[in-house]
C-alpha cells in the first residue's frame, strides 16, 4: 500500500523574493531585415464576406403534376344466381322464384318488410315533409363582399406557348369548355395548330381535340347541335368540326373564297336549320356561310361606313350577334376603334352598313351586347370599357383610363347591372353598377402574370373562363354577390341607364342648339361689322368694362382689408 | 302469435301494400340482388334490384362505421333508404336481422298524396 501525502505551498511563500533593478541595454539577438523574404511578401488580396444578422429564410413553391385518376366501376345487372341456374332461361327463373317463395323465412320477411313499408307510404299519403312554407318573399341584399377564386387551370398541353385567344363554353350548361390556341403576331409561325376541347371535371387532359389546318382564332358550339363546332383559322378559312367524327374538320370553306386574314370572329345565326354562320375578318368584309354548302359564301358584305365613297373598309377584329337585338343585326368592331351596327336585311344594301359608333382610341376587341336590355353594348378597346345605347352616338358610362390595355368584355349573364373585362396586365376586373360604385371595378383580381386575351361567362353566371397570352385557360368561381340577381336591380338599372341616355340626348340637343345660334351670330356679326358704326360704341363699353373690373378690384380689396 | 307460413299472407301484404295512393312499384328480391317478385318487367326490375343492393350494401357498412364509434350503438342497424327525387320515392327496406337477406323496393309517387297542409288550412 503507497501511503503518500500531499504538501501544498504557493510559490510565493518559499525562496528568494527577485529584486529588480535598472541596467544598461544588453543586446540579446540581432536580425538583420532579409532581402530575399522582403520579395516573397505579398499583399493580402481584399477578400469580401457578407455577414447576415437575420436567419436566412427562403420559400420555394413546387406546381406537382397533375395526378391522373380514373374512375372505373362495374355494375352487375343481373344478381348473383346459384351457378346451377342460367338466368337467361325462363323456365328455370320461374321455378327457382317459386321454391324461394315457397320459403317459410321469405313469407316471414316480406310480411314484416310490406308492414314496414306501408308505414312510410302512409307517412308520405299523410304529410309533405319536404313542404315548402313560407315561399318567395325572402328578399335579401347580397352583403358578400365580390370575390372570385380559381376553380382550375387548363395548361396547353403542346410545348411552344400558344395564346389561348377564344373561348367557348360548352351550350347545354356542362362544365365544359373549348379553347382556341394560335399566335396570332405576324409571321410567327411553325406553333402546332391543334385546339382542344376541355371537361372541368377532367383538367389534366383534354376532352377533344380539334385538328384543323391553320390555327383557329375563334370557336363556338353550333346551337342546335352542341357536338358541333365552327371555327375561324388564322389563314381566313372558316372550318367546322364534328366531335362525334374525329378530331380533323368535317368541312371547310375553300381558300379561293374565304377571308384573306384570320377570321378574328363568328357567329351561328338563329335560323331554323342552326347551319349558318357569319364570319368577321381583318380583311374588311363580313360573309355568311351555310355549313350544309361551304363551297361560296352566300353573301357578302364589305365594311365601309356609309357616305364614305372612298371604298376604304375597316378592319372586323370583334363580332357580336344576339337574336334578342333583332334576327338580322350585329355589331361589329373595328380596328379604327369603331363599332358598326349592321343588319343583314336593309331596305337597301347600302344601309347594311349602319350607325357607327366611334370613341375608342384603338382596336375594338370586345364587343357584348347586354342579355338584359338589348339596346344597350358594352365594348371595349385601348385602355376604357365604354356603355352605349344604340341609339346614341355617345357612350353611356365610360370607365376611367387604366394602365393596361383591355382585351376582352362580357356581360354577366344572370346580373344585368355587372360586367366582366379582362385587361393585359393579367387582371379581370367586375364592374357591378348596382352594389357597387360606378367609379371603380367591383373586383380586380389578378388571373395571371401574362396578358389575358379572352374571356367567357359562363351561362350559369357563376364560372367565368379566361384565356392567357402563355396558353393557361383559368376557371373562376365568382362569389354570389356577383351572381344572384338581385331585388328590383333590373328596374334600377334600366333607369340608371335610361337616364344616362336622357342626359346624353339632352347634351346633343345643347350642342347642336349652340352651333346654330353660333351659325346665326357669325351671320348676324357680318354686317354689323361692314357697318363699322358701331366701332367707337364697342370701344366706349371696352373702357366702360375696364372701368368695372377696376371698381370691382377696389371692393374686393376694401372687404378683404 | 298466427304463424305466417302460407303464401297468401304475401300475397294480402302486397295487395294492401299496393292499395296505397301513389304505389307504383314494388320489387322483392333476396340477398343476391334477384328479384324474386315484382309487378315490374325484367329489365327494369334488374336495374332496380343491382341499384338498391349496391346502393343499401353501402349505407349499411356506413351506418356500422359510424355506430362502431360509439359503444351504446355499436349493434345498430339499417332500417330504411328513403331516396327523394322530384318525381318519386324510393323506399328500400332492407332486412339484415336473424339472416332473413330479402329486401323490398317500393316507388311511390308522393305528388299523389292527400292535399298539402297549407291547402288544406286554406280549404277549411
Amino acid at each position: 500500500m503507497e501511503i503518500s501525502h500531499q504538501y501544498v505551498k504557493q510559490r510565493k511563500d518559499f525562496g528568494r523574493h527577485p529584486r529588480f533593478r535598472d541596467e544598461g541595454a544588453e543586446m540579446l539577438a540581432d536580425i538583420r531585415p532579409n532581402e530575399e523574404h522582403a520579395k516573397n511578401f505579398v499583399v493580402r488580396k481584399t477578400i469580401s464576406t457578407s455577414i447576415q444578422v437575420g436567419q436566412q429564410m427562403s420559400e420555394h413553391e413546387v406546381n406537382t403534376n397533375p395526378v391522373v385518376l380514373v374512375n372505373r366501376g362495374v355494375l352487375h345487372t343481373e344478381g348473383g344466381w346459384p351457378k346451377e341456374i342460367d338466368c337467361t332461361e325462363i323456365e328455370q327463373v320461374i321455378r327457382y322464384r317459386k321454391k324461394v317463395e315457397k320459403d317459410e323465412h321469405y313469407i316471414r320477411a316480406v310480411v314484416a318488410l310490406c308492414a314496414g313499408a306501408e308505414e312510410v307510404v302512409k307517412e308520405n299519403n299523410a304529410i309533405d315533409i319536404y313542404e315548402q312554407y313560407w315561399e318567395g318573399d325572402d328578399a335579401k341584399y347580397s352583403t358578400e363582399a365580390a370575390a372570385a377564386h380559381t376553380l382550375t387551370q387548363l395548361l396547353d398541353p403542346s410545348p411552344s406557348r400558344r395564346g389561348a385567344q377564344y373561348l367557348c363554353w360548352h351550350p347545354d350548361g356542362s362544365r365544359k369548355v373549348a379553347v382556341a390556341y394560335s399566335v396570332l403576331e405576324f409571321q410567327a409561325e411553325g406553333a402546332p395548330s391543334d385546339s382542344y376541347v376541355w371537361d372541368l371535371g377532367n383538367p389534366a387532359q383534354p376532352d377533344s381535340v380539334l385538328s384543323p389546318t391553320s390555327p383557329l382564332v375563334c370557336l363556338n358550339f353550333n346551337l342546335r347541335d352542341n357536338k358541333v363546332l365552327g371555327a375561324g383559322q388564322y389563314n381566313g378559312q372558316f372550318a367546322v368540326f364534328d366531335t362525334r367524327q374525329g378530331s380533323n374538320a368535317v368541312d371547310a370553306t375553300p381558300i379561293v373564297k374565304s377571308h384573306r386574314d384570320p377570321v378574328y370572329d363568328f357567329a351561328w345565326l338563329q335560323s331554323k336549320t342552326g347551319t349558318e354562320a357569319m364570319t368577321a375578318s381583318s380583311d374588311g368584309r363580313v360573309l355568311w356561310w351555310d355549313t350544309r354548302r361551304l363551297g361560296e359564301p352566300r353573301e357578302e358584305l364589305p365594311l365601309a361606313e356609309r357616305g364614305v365613297p372612298s371604298g376604304a373598309l375597316f378592319g372586323a377584329v370583334s363580332l357580336d350577334y344576339s337574336p334578342a337585338a333583332g334576327p338580322t343585326k350585329f355589331l361589329v368592331g373595328t380596328e379604327p376603334g369603331n363599332v358598326l351596327l349592321c343588319n343583314r336585311k336593309a331596305k337597301t344594301p347600302a344601309d347594311r352598313v349602319g350607325a357607327s359608333y366611334s370613341g375608342h382610341h384603338g382596336p375594338v376587341y370586345g364587343l357584348s351586347r347586354s342579355p338584359f336590355y338589348p339596346k344597350m353594348f358594352a365594348s371595349c378597346g385601348d385602355w376604357t370599357a365604354r356603355v352605349w345605347n344604340e341609339d346614341l352616338r355617345t357612350p353611356l358610362i365610360t370607365t376611367a383610363y387604366h394602365t393596361a390595355h383591355l382585351t376582352a368584355i362580357r356581360w354577366s349573364p344572370t346580373r344585368p347591372s355587372v360586367f366582366f373585362s379582362a385587361r393585359e396586365d393579367g387582371v379581370l376586373d367586375a364592374r357591378d353598377y348596382y352594389l357597387n360604385t360606378q367609379t371603380a371595378p367591383a373586383l380586380s383580381t389578378q388571373v395571371a402574370d401574362c396578358a389575358l386575351t379572352s374571356l367567357r361567362v359562363h351561362e350559369g353566371g357563376s364560372l367565368v373562363a379566361v384565356g392567357c397570352r402563355d396558353g393557361t385557360t383559368a376557371v373562376l368561381q365568382l362569389s354570389s354577390s356577383l351572381v344572384d340577381l338581385q331585388p328590383s336591380e333590373k328596374a334600377a338599372t334600366l333607369a340608371m341607364l335610361e337616364r344616362e341616355t336622357a342626359r346624353e340626348k339632352n347634351l346633343e340637343k345643347a350642342q347642336k342648339e349652340a352651333k346654330i345660334r353660333a351659325r346665326k351670330d357669325a351671320v348676324a356679326q357680318e354686317p354689323a361689322a361692314a357697318a363699322a358704326a358701331g366701332a367707337d360704341a364697342a370701344a366706349d363699353a371696352a373702357i366702360g368694362e375696364g372701368d368695372n373690373i377696376q371698381q370691382l378690384e377696389k371692393e374686393f380689396f376694401e372687404s378683404t382689408m | 302469435m298466427v304463424v305466417m307460413d302460407d303464401i297468401s299472407f304475401v300475397e294480402e301484404a302486397m295487395k294492401r301494400l299496393h292499395s296505397h295512393k301513389g304505389v307504383r312499384a314494388t320489387v322483392v328480391m333476396n340477398a343476391d340482388g334477384i328479384p324474386i317478385r315484382t309487378n315490374l318487367d325484367r329489365e327494369e326490375a334488374n336495374q332496380f334490384a343491382a341499384l338498391a343492393s349496391q346502393l343499401t350494401g353501402r349505407a349499411r357498412r356506413a351506418m356500422k362505421n359510424l355506430a362502431a364509434a360509439s359503444v351504446s350503438e355499436a349493434d345498430d342497424e339499417l332500417q330504411v333508404i328513403r331516396v327523394r327525387s322530384k318525381k318519386h320515392e324510393v323506399v328500400i327496406m332492407p332486412d339484415f336481422d336473424k339472416g332473413r337477406d330479402f329486401c323490398l323496393i317500393v316507388v311511390q309517387d308522393p305528388s299523389a298524396h292527400q292535399p298539402l297542409f297549407s291547402e288544406r288550412a286554406a280549404g277549411t
